[in-house]
Parts: structure tokens; sequence; C-alpha cells
């Protein structure tokens, strides 16, 4: 038998870190931004069947980049662990920062155990809150650490160079189409500056809405009702109307 | 539900030890449901019994299952309220885990098993006995479903009944539905049955104008689930009290 070759812990955790990120920046960027009456998932996403952005519970959502099954399966653990503890104990009894250290937990130790390999996704798990100042946003890179973001966060392939055109631009108490507008120009921008708009059939976009009448505020916005919104000029008081006024038939789609 | 049945399955109704004995637990009376052009009608009174007591003046009997379908208890109230919560547990895990709802008939036979898994309990008088309906999307139509102790599922056509007082709403629906109701005739219709169920059943709760506690009447149509508002269905009962102070048995249908 050969004695295996030394490896430090330092360079076997770079290597690890590195195999994660590789993968994740493989997969395209999307990004979750504040506005005025929640928070708005964006990405660009050609299958309308397999989703980055799913419900978890009635004010929570999930957003992930990187390989498809991996997060697929931690969304999954996600909406088992929110719907068991809210059948414990009470709806409102299942938070995002419940949701995240369960998910750092998962991610942490699949990335130290020497056996697996890491997961290569980065996800985010965001809570709208009754005003804006309750919305809550949590980045978990691959290696299972929580970034407690606010405003707008991006993940994925290009997520730095994303997130710094977000945060020049981003302001509070934006509208969603003006939110909207923004997160299709940084997902559009590219570094050799020549951008390309993604057209409206392969966004994927969902919102949580604080001001849905329903319990669960989770809610993708497609077809004509995302043509609109695209196309709004951008003070459009009146779009942000629009919406909740055709929720109903659009939400039934799926 | 396989997962909870995995990590917590003291949760589960179905797998409890019986307690020995018979004991006295409040019970919920009498629901109906009827059906009209573009959806369906669920109501219940509001009276929890327990013997000849009455435990419970404001129970609340009816829930929205999901979106678009509501369930109806009558039987043991902590049961079924366990039940419910449950059932509405599996249908939103099933929603967000599979991206899609499960079909009308698959959350009738979901409620199927779960009140055959009640067997036990109902042997001992604990039983829990819903109705369910719901608007079936796929049909653009209001359908109803009852059931009995043993989980036997059937489907009802026009109008359903079940509790205590379900022989006399039963009949009093009987002579006053038709097929072509609109929304607003169908929650009349329920809550006349309801009325005439209190009438002859002491079990059922007629409206009280006095406490301002008023049937629970919810309309399933292609828009979803509502629950009619306490104004809306204070009106109901007000107008329906009213018409009875001249005729206290209610509206007479033609002899031939």
């Amino acid at each position: 038998m050969s004695t295996p070759f030394y490896v430090s812990p330092q360079q076997a955790m770079a290597d690890r870190a590195e195999y994660a990120r590789k993968g994740i920046a493989r997969g395209r960027s999307l990004v979750v931004l504040q506005y005025a009456d929640g928070i708005v998932f964006v990405g660009e996403n050609p299958s309308r069947a397999l989703h980055k952005f799913s419900e978890i519970y009635d004010r929570i959502g999930f957003a992930a980049a990187g390989k498809y099954n991996e997060y697929e399966n931690l969304r999954i653990g996600g909406v088992r662990y929110a719907d068991l503890r809210g059948y414990t104990y009470d709806r409102d009894d299942v938070t995002a920062r419940g949701l995240a250290n369960v998910y750092a937990q998962t991610l942490g130790t699949i990335f130290s155990s020497a056996g697996e390999k890491p997961y290569e996704v980065e996800l985010v798990v965001a809570e709208v809150g009754a005003t804006a100042a309750g919305d809550q946003i949590y980045r978990l890179p691959h290696d299972g650490s929580i970034v407690d973001e606010h405003g707008s966060v991006a993940v994925g392939g290009n997520a730095e160079q994303i997130s710094t055109f977000l945060d020049q631009r981003h302001q509070d108490g934006m509208t969603l189409a003006e939110a909207l507008k923004l997160a299709v120009q940084a997902l559009s921008s590219q570094a050799n500056g020549a951008d390309k708009a993604i057209p409206a059939e392969r966004l994927e976009v969902a919102v949580l809405d604080r001001t849905r009448a329903q319990q669960r505020k989770f809610k993708r916005i497609r077809g004509r009702q995302l043509a609109r919104l695209l196309e709004a000029d951008v003070p459009a008081a009146a779009q942000a109307d629009a919406v909740s006024n055709d929720e109903a038939p659009e939400d039934e789609a799926e | 539900m396989d997962f909870l049945g995995a990590h917590s399955p003291e949760m589960l109704p179905g797998n409890r030890r019986l307690p020995d004995g018979v004991i006295e637990a409040p019970h919920g009376t009498t629901i109906v449901a009827a059906t009209f052009p573009g959806g369906v009608v669920l109501a219940g009174d509001r009276r929890a019994t327990m013997g000849h007591m009455i435990a419970q003046r404001d129970i609340e009997k009816v829930f929205p299952a999901d979106e678009y379908s509501a369930v109806g208890i009558a039987g043991t109230a902590g049961l079924a309220v366990e039940m419910v919560k449950l059932f509405q547990l599996e249908l939103e895990h099933f929603e967000k885990v599979e991206g899609a709802t499960l079909s009308l008939e698959g959350k009738a036979n979901r409620l199927s098993t779960m009140i055959r898994s009640n067997l036990g309990m109902a042997m001992q008088g604990l039983a829990v006995v819903p109705l369910f309906a719901g608007y079936d999307e796929a049909k653009e139509k209001g359908r109803i479903f009852s059931y009995d102790v043993t989980g036997g599922r059937s489907e009802e056509h026009g109008f359903a009944a079940t509790g205590s007082g379900s022989i006399f709403a039963r009949g009093s629906m009987k002579k006053l539905y038709r097929d072509d109701l609109t929304e607003q005739q169908a929650t009349t219709l329920v809550v006349q049955a309801l009325y005439d169920a209190a009438d002859d059943d002491s079990a059922t709760g007629g409206p009280d104008l006095y406490r301002r506690i008023f049937p629970i009447v919810t309309v399933i149509t292609d828009e979803g689930f509502r629950r009619l508002s306490e104004a809306e269905s204070s009106e109901l009962a007000r107008a329906i009290t009213e018409r009875r102070m001249e005729q206290p048995d209610g509206p007479r249908a033609a002899l031939l």
C-alpha cells in the first residue's frame, strides 16, 4: 500500500473552494433587490420548468445559482424544514434567519467533510417584512458562511461586477418597474462592454409582495404582466397598482 | 407527510395509541354545501356541543384547504381541526415541492385516506366526517365530496350536508335547490338550510342576532376561495330571519 501524499489543510480547503467557485461561475447570475413593496428576484433562465427562484414559506423566498440538482435538493429540504416548523408551532415561527442557519450548517458540513465533493451552489434566502425595514436578505456562499445583505445582492457567474453595478444605482423605495429595469440592466451588462439586453422570454422573475392579500406573498411574474412592467416608463406608480390588480389570472398559470 | 412520518411519527393522527374508555369532547354539527353554475358554496353553523351542553357558540368549522377548495368539518372538533391543518399542510407542501397543484380528485382522495386513518378513534365515538368542496379547474365547475367514517368517498351532485343536523338541512335543500342558482341565491339557500337544521336539531346553532354570531359562508369560484365578510353574512341572516317572522317554516315549494 502506498502512502498518500501529504496535502496541507489550507491547500485542501483552497482547492475545494476553487472547485465550488468555478462550478458556480459557470451558471448564469441572478439578482435579488428590495423595492418599495417587497423583494424582487430576477435572473436569466431559458427554462420555464426548472426554476431558480421558488417559494419556501409565506414570506420566504429562495434563489439559487449553480448546479441544479444540488440546489433543488436544498430547496426541498428547506420547504420540508419550513412546513414542519409551521405545522409544529405556528406559521409566524418560520423565519428566514432560522432557514438560513439550517442551510449554512448543511453547506458548511458538506464543504468541510473530506468524503463529499463541495456543493457548487450559492443561495439567497429572503424574507419580506411588514415594512421595508423588516426585509431580510441572506446570501449563502458554497462554504456555509452567511452574509446579511441589504438593498441588492447578486450571485452566480459575474456576481462581483453585477453587485458593484447594483450598489451604485440601487435606491430604497424604488417601484417594481424601476427595480426590474435596473436588474435587467445589471444582468445584461458584460465585462467587455458589449451589452446585450435579455429578452423577456428568457427572464425568470418572481416577487415577495408585502401588499398581496394572501398569506403567501410569493408570486411569479411572467407573460404579459412581465412585458408590461418592462415596457413601463420608469416613473410609473400606476404600474405597481396594475400588478396587484392583475395578479389573480396570471397566478394560476403554474 | 412521509417526512413527518419518518421524523415525528407521534404527530400524525394514525400513529397514536388509543385511550381506553369513552371521553367527552366538543363535537361540531352541521355543514352544508351546494353547487351553482360557476362554483360551489360551503357553509357551517357555529355551535359545538358536548353531550347536551353547548360547548362553544362561535366555533369555526369551515376552512380553506387551498386556493380552490375548502373543508367543512362535523364530528370531534379537536381531531377534525388537526386533520384539516394536516390536510392544508399537505396540499401546500405538494404544491411547493412539485410546482403544481394536486387535482381536485387527488385532494379528495387524500382526505379520504386521512379519515380512514382515524377509524380507531371513530370506533370510540371520536369520529370526524368532513365535507369537501372545491372548484375543479380542469372541468371548470364546482364539485362536492362527502365522506363516511370509514373514509368512503362519494361525489355529490347539487347539494350535500353532513353532521347531526344534516337530515333536516338536506330536506330543506331538496325542496329549494335548483341547478340554475346564482351565487347570491346559493348562499341564501345554504343559510336557509342551516336555519332549518337549527330549527329541528338541538345541536345545531342558528344565527345569533344578539351576539352577532352568524353562519360561516364560503364561496369557491374560478377566482378562488372567498369567505363572506361578517357584514355580508349578517345581512343574509337578517334577511332570512325577517322573512321567517312572517313565515316561520321558511319558503314553501310548489306542491306539484
